[in-house]
């Protein structure tokens, strides 16, 4: 099989990605699938004259290997979705970006609305017919303080059928911008991807840059790059805990855990003035050192946090009320979540046993990661479980980091980087898998950048969820996920 | 419920004290800059050089900062030889008008409150509905946060509703993508007049970090009339409440 073999942040010549026939590639792909491996991204690139260079990145958990392969398409090519349903959603953005056919795919609408295609909203939507099926339209503005988006779901009285999810209404250019780069705009369009996910997008942007001028930063520099990413992992979660108890109407715990996500923010402004970690992380290490009588500090607070947010969680497990609404709502089974290649705590609630950190890490990583544990039943509760457990493990593997930060200078200036060469760049971010994949040119500068964020993964396991489920029952479903619309419409 | 009661002992009384008190926010806080354009040197342009999104810009008198552009990254205090540009613990950087959000040695934002009929209208309560136009999220972060129990809106009557129809104005976010431009409209349309609209954050008052891309309309400027512009990226939660505050004339 022609593959290049590579690994999180390793770069690779580009020459020495093989570019074959599409049979041999479609056949190379579907092998590598059938024996195990993990359809980690497919995406155009511009090709030679008026073809489409399709790249495919298959991972080897089990191994911590990336093999690549590629393939020159033009106009149209056999759709690997039929064989292959994780790419499902990669081959719509490469049909809508490149105008590319992929011939066979069941379902192949818009994934953003760019410019220059159709208009947004004017889509050609599932209609499920019969008598007392009725649709309901919501969004792109929601009810809430959220982004937009917009769902249909065709419904048998209560019962949702079918939920198609309508996205783009965040599209902003946020590719097309980082072509050329890297420039003074760069390591901050990189952390807008997701603004709920500063840390994850910044650190897979700076391992990019580092990994192309192959340098790595300071044992130090990568602890300190650890806590604002866990701390960006405990924020969330909590912070989505107590969404989760908000939509089933029990307030004790909504409101501590607000309050819990909030305190979670503060620290992580206190060690670099932003709530968010806005410049915290950055090419060749972090902003600002953490002394150690400020790293002791943290420990502490982080263990009263600790303390606070297992009382106020706890509330949810033994409150009886909660467990009834949670428990059995929105199943993902574990053979959805595998076949539709979804990440994160999500995919772990439904029994998929795969973390960036232990699997294919980088940086600090490699030498020590949380524990991992993955739960079964897909459920709505298994996901806040599964959250839950999230944070604990987080909080353990903190405490052990801010005992040993290790050493070195925390800043280091990057040359310039590799020409001519390929990276992927992975982070588990707090929703699971981001990957940054960036080809440069002759003179090292980002001929093409891509961004894939987890909910470009995950947004179709939410309709998935919500098959057979009673309508009342989405915000909770949906919060469960809680995934970004700016991530995916970029 | 025992154990609920327990919990509610527990994790106590959590509510900022501001605006009574100061709003304690960290050592590293960075809030409306302070230029001293006497040290800046002749044809010296190194920090709008470095500036990601073109918020600074060499005039006749010195050195101007527009902080309806600016995202607080500090790249020009970094890059400046000469010193000539701080950034404060100020959270006060909301304004009313455009104009007041460039920052010079002598100029900085102030918030009008509104007129003494529009005061009586809302009384006690303003009620806005969040319109989020592209952006990433941090925005709407921050406006979530307002209403926990530590920044507590609605201490102030001040609340995010559902439905257009209910709310006294709106609350836009983002640089308006092109994709959610009608959706924007269409919701300030819906709600009844007399009515608000606040832009919030970098990319709402001037499209941000994305200005100039296509796919978007460098912010509100120019398609609503704004009343109160709220900077940052994203703004902190107090300096939302402040604004907000001063726009009711309660500060
Ligand atoms: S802090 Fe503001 S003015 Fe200074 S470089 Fe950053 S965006 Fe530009």
């Amino acid at each position: 099989m022609a593959f290049a073999i590579t690994s999180n942040a390793i770069p690779l010549p580009i020459a020495a990605v093989p570019v074959v026939e599409v049979d041999a590639f479609r056949r190379d792909v579907l092998t590598a699938i059938v024996a195990g491996g993990r359809l980690l991204l497919l995406i155009g690139l511009p090709g030679d004259g008026r073809a489409t260079r399709l790249l495919a990145a298959i991972a080897d958990d089990a191994r911590g290997a990336i093999a690549v392969c590629s393939t020159d398409v033009t106009d149209a090519y056999p759709a690997l979705t039929p064989d292959c349903p994780s790419a499902h959603y990669f081959e719509r953005e490469i049909a809508e970006q490149y105008g590319i056919e992929p011939e066979g795919h069941p379902w192949l609408k818009p994934v953003r609305f760019p410019l220059g295609g159709p208009t947004i909203g004017e889509a050609d939507f599932y209609s499920v017919a019969g008598s007392e099926i009725h649709e309901v339209a919501v969004g792109p503005v929601h009810a809430g303080v959220i982004e937009p988006g917009h769902f249909r779901f065709n419904c048998h009285g209560e019962r949702v059928i079918h939920l198609e999810i309508s996205l783009g209404y965040q599209h902003r250019g946020v590719e097309r911008a980082l072509r050329g780069g890297p420039d003074r705009r760069s390591l901050y369009l990189a952390e807008t991807v997701a603004g709920d996910t500063t840390a994850g997008h910044a650190t897979a942007y700076c391992q990019l840059f580092e990994g192309l001028a192959e340098r790595e930063c300071s044992a130090r520099a990568n602890a300190l790059r650890v806590i604002a990413l866990e701390l960006e992992r405990i924020a969330n979660h909590i912070g989505d805990l107590g969404a989760l108890a908000g939509d089933v109407g029990f307030l004790p715990a909504a409101s501590y855990c607000g309050r819990l996500r909030g305190d979670v923010l503060n620290l992580t402004a206190e060690l670099n003035g932003s709530r968010l970690g806005r410049g915290w992380i950055r090419p060749g290490g972090i902003a600002r050192d953490i002394g150690s009588d400020e790293l002791r500090e943290l420990k502490r607070r982080l263990s009263d946090a600790g303390r606070n947010m297992r009382n106020a969680v706890d509330l949810l497990w033994k409150s009886s009320s909660v467990r009834a609404r949670f428990e059995n709502t929105g199943v993902l089974r574990h053979e959805a979540a595998a076949d539709l290649g979804i990440v994160g705590p999500a995919a772990r609630a439904s029994g998929i046993d795969r973390d960036t950190r232990r699997d294919l890490p980088a940086a600090l990583y490699r030498a020590r990661h949380p524990t991992i544990t993955v739960g079964d039943n897909g459920d709505v509760f298994a996901r806040a479980l599964q959250r839950w457990r999230e944070i604990e493990h987080s909080l353990g593997f903190l405490a052990d980091v801010l005992d040993d930060p290790g050493s070195g200078t925390t800043a280091s200036a990057i040359p310039s980087l590799a020409p001519d060469a390929v990276i992927l760049s992975l982070v588990e971010g707090w929703r699971g898998e981001i990957v940054h994949l960036a080809v440069t040119d002759a003179a090292g500068h980002f001929a093409h950048y891509k961004i894939l964020d987890p909910s470009f993964r995950n947004w179709f396991a939410l309709a998935f969820a919500m098959r057979g489920q009673p309508i009342m029952d989405f915000p909770l479903c949906n919060k469960s996920f809680n995934l970004s619309y700016c991530g995916h419409d970029l | 419920m025992f154990k609920t009661l327990l919990a509610r002992a527990r994790q106590g009384y959590r509510t900022a004290g501001f605006p009574a008190e100061e709003p304690g926010l960290p050592a590293l806080f960075r809030g409306r800059p302070e230029l001293d354009p006497t040290k800046c040197t002749d044809g010296c342009r190194q920090c709008v050089d470095a500036c990601p999104t073109g918020a600074l810009r060499v005039a006749e008198a010195g050195v101007e900062l527009d902080i309806g552009r600016c995202i607080f990254c500090e790249e020009c205090v970094a890059a400046c030889p000469e010193g000539a540009i701080a950034f404060t613990r100020d959270w006060r950087v909301a304004a009313s008008r455009r104009e007041d959000l460039i920052v010079t040695d002598d100029n900085r934002p102030r918030v009008d409150a509104l007129g003494r009929e529009l005061r009586r209208l809302l009384g006690r309560s303003l009620r806005l509905r969040q319109v989020s136009a592209g952006g990433c999220n941090g925005c709407e972060v921050e406006v979530n946060a307002l209403g926990n129990v530590v920044f507590d809106g609605s201490r102030f009557g001040i609340e995010f509703v559902a439905s257009p129809r209910h709310a006294d104005g709106i609350l836009v976010t983002g640089p308006v993508t092109a994709n959610m431009k009608q959706a924007l409209l269409i919701t300030y349309e819906a709600v009844a007049e007399p009515k608000l609209v606040i832009a919030a954050g970098a990319c709402a008052i001037s499209g941000g970090l994305y200005r100039s891309h296509p796919e978007v309309s460098d912010g509100i400027e120019g398609l609503l009339p704004v009343d109160l512009y709220i900077p940052g990226c994203p703004p902190h939660p107090i300096t939302m409440l402040d604004g907000l505050l001063r726009l009711l004339g309660r500060l």
